[in-house]
């Protein structure tokens, strides 16, 4: 019997995203990929899944999902409230986030809103069994592919699930909401910072730049101090011959006004970008709602790179650490098997005492 | 020849071989984009994602889990002491084209008279350029392609088009290029080609790929067609269109 999670009812922008579908900026494929790696990473390593599986990208607002499979198992991270309906005329149960979830056939996980970040992650355990277009999964909605149909996640999609059930094992939890750090946003300068004056490259680092309106999967529109360019920009100040453009390029045409270019950014193009974003603070940008404000300073490559490593180590021990989540009363599962191999049956009461029965049909309250 | 190492954060860096279009400096580009192909296949460079050739640079981009911008960097000026061997190994592709239904060549007309020329002198021209494929970009499949014949030289349109039909074979300064998607587009409309530039049930959804050398071949409204129903149904043979490598 197939296995699928069903959207009975759709958010604002959700898409599948894995780590984005490098190998053919060449031919003029942008990589797409997820927006936060860190929650994307994060939800698939709560879900028990290799770190590149794709899962779905929140963007504000989430879907309603009815599980259409005997279990499965999925993992939410990001500020939501989700909720869990068991049943056509339930009412709603709030669930956690930054854990994973056991869900039966018939229930409906309810994502819900993202709050003061635009974008969260939902993995399922085992991935969704959708083809992978040029060795990704990730959605690039404006030419159609990856994903669901190359699209955003509308009502009436099935999504197709790896997996008919999933065993009942310990359900894990982030120990701790993950840092993904605080003050200015770390840039490296260049490519073309030499098409800017000294001024301008001095406003772009000394002032604050709001997130306007225009901000998406492509790329993030500033609002602030306009940037002055070192020729006139009806000399050609604000025009190059095409070039590649990397994860976090920031772009300045003739307006003055810095555009970070993001995950579904085109692979070239002809404005200058003064600067570029440290991959360490991308997720943080992946996150921004319009109107929230961000300035930025200047680092080394060098310095970039040791930071990134270390983000990484910091990733990878949340990962190690994180807790046995279970719902009160609940059973350890892990510690039952365990201590199995030993003295018989663990039970976790309510209060929190272990008391260990002398025989498996005792320890009842 | 001297390069230049442009930033582009702690994932890439631009190889920069100079600050015009010309054959020379693209071949250049070219020849690093396929000497780190082999580098990579060989083992002698680890670490490296993928390379973006455009008209004058190669971005590089890299994991900086894996290596470093201070190890990388050096490996590139030894592949590029070692001698880049130009213009190796490209291949070379025929584009069918229809320029004969009005439909296809709204601005045939227009382009003519721009020109000073008769709409066959128009199409005769783009026929006999030599055309080669300088990058891919903008979106998926969507080529720059230059060489045009000079006496057609034309700015873009001052007024856009909001729509312009997939498979559109347009010109603009001095290129040619042929539209993988209905898009918004602000060049000259003289043709079209049955063939879809990106495809994604094709194992390899874009048709052309930065150096492909290549012409166009006129063809009649009733060989569009069936060249049409061919690529639409998926039977259509490609490798009848490729010559080299």
């Amino acid at each position: 019997m197939s296995a699928a999670l069903k959207v009975v009812r759709a958010g604002l922008f959700d898409t599948l995203q894995d780590l984005g579908r490098t190998g053919f900026m060449a031919l003029g494929m942008p990589t797409a990929g997820a927006m936060d790696r860190i929650g994307l990473g994060l939800a698939n390593a709560l879900a028990g899944n290799p770190a590149n599986t794709a899962g779905i990208e929140i963007g504000v607002m989430g879907p309603d999902l009815l599980v259409e499979a005997d279990s499965v198992r999925v993992a939410l991270v990001g500020p939501l409230s989700p909720q869990l309906i068991d049943g056509p005329d339930a009412p709603p149960k709030p669930l956690d986030s930054d854990r994973s979830h056991l869900l039966k056939r018939g229930q409906t996980l309810r994502v819900g809103m993202i709050e003061g970040a635009s974008t969260a992650y939902v993995a399922v355990a085992g991935g969704f069994a959708l083809p992978s277009f040029m060795g990704s999964l990730s959605t690039y909605s404006r030419a159609g592919i990856g994903g669901f149909e190359g699209r955003k996640l509308a009502a009436g999609d099935l999504l197709p699930l790896a997996k008919t059930g999933v065993p009942a094992v310990n359900e894990r939890k982030l120990a701790q909401a993950f840092d993904y750090g605080s003050g200015p946003i770390r840039v490296i300068w260049g490519p073309q910072e030499d098409y800017f004056s000294e001024a301008g490259r001095k406003t772009f680092v000394e002032s604050e730049y709001r997130v306007s309106k225009e901000a998406d999967r492509m790329g993030i529109r500033f609002e602030g101090p306009v940037i002055a360019h070192a020729k006139p920009v009806d000399k050609g100040g604000a025009d190059i011959i095409s070039d590649g453009i990397a994860p976090g390029a920031i772009q300045v045409p003739g307006a003055g006004l810095p555009i970070v270019l993001m995950a579904d950014r085109q692979t070239v193009g002809g404005y200058p970008k003064i600067a570029t974003v440290a991959s360490v603070d991308l997720p943080r940008l992946g996150r921004l709602l319009p109107g929230q404000t961000v300035r930025f300073v200047a680092i080394t490559v060098e310095e970039a790179e040791a930071l990134r490593r270390d983000q990484e180590a910091r990733l990878q021990r949340a990962i190690t650490g994180f807790a046995v989540a279970r719902p009160p009363g609940g059973i350890d599962l892990v510690r039952l098997y365990e201590e199995n191999l030993i003295d018989g049956v663990v039970f976790d009461s309510p209060w929190n005492v272990t008391s260990k029965p002398s025989s498996a049909e005792g320890g009842t309250k | 020849m001297s390069v230049r190492y442009l930033s582009c954060g702690d994932t890439a860096f631009t190889v920069e071989f100079g600050n015009e279009i010309s054959p020379e400096i693209n071949g250049r580009v070219m020849a690093l984009h396929a000497a780190i192909g082999l580098a990579q296949e060989a083992g002698e460079i680890s670490g490296v994602v993928e390379t973006v050739p455009t008209m004058r640079s190669l971005m590089v981009t890299y994991d900086p889990l894996s290596t470093s911008r201070a190890e990388l960097q050096p490996r590139i000026d030894t592949l590029i002491a070692r001698g880049l061997p130009v213009g190796a190994g490209s291949r070379r592709v025929t584009i069918p084209c229809c320029y004969d239904d009005p439909e296809f060549a709204p601005d045939l007309a227009e382009v003519a008279e721009r020109t000073k020329k008769k709409p066959e002198q128009v199409i005769a021209a783009h026929l006999a350029s030599p055309f080669k494929v300088y990058v891919l970009g903008f979106m998926p499949g969507l080529a720059y392609v230059a060489g045009l014949d000079q006496a057609l030289f034309l700015p873009r349109r001052s007024q856009p088009r909001v729509r312009v039909p997939r498979s559109s074979v347009a010109i603009a300064m001095d290129m040619t290029t042929i539209y993988p998607f209905e898009s918004p587009g602000g060049w000259h409309l003289i043709g079209r080609t049955p063939l879809w530039m990106f495809d994604k049930r094709r194992e390899q959804p874009v048709f052309l790929s930065p150096g492909d050398s290549l012409t166009f071949e006129r063809i009649d409204r009733k060989s569009f067609d069936r060249i049409a129903r061919e690529v639409e149904a998926g039977t259509f043979d490609w490798s009848s269109l490729v010559k080299g490598k």
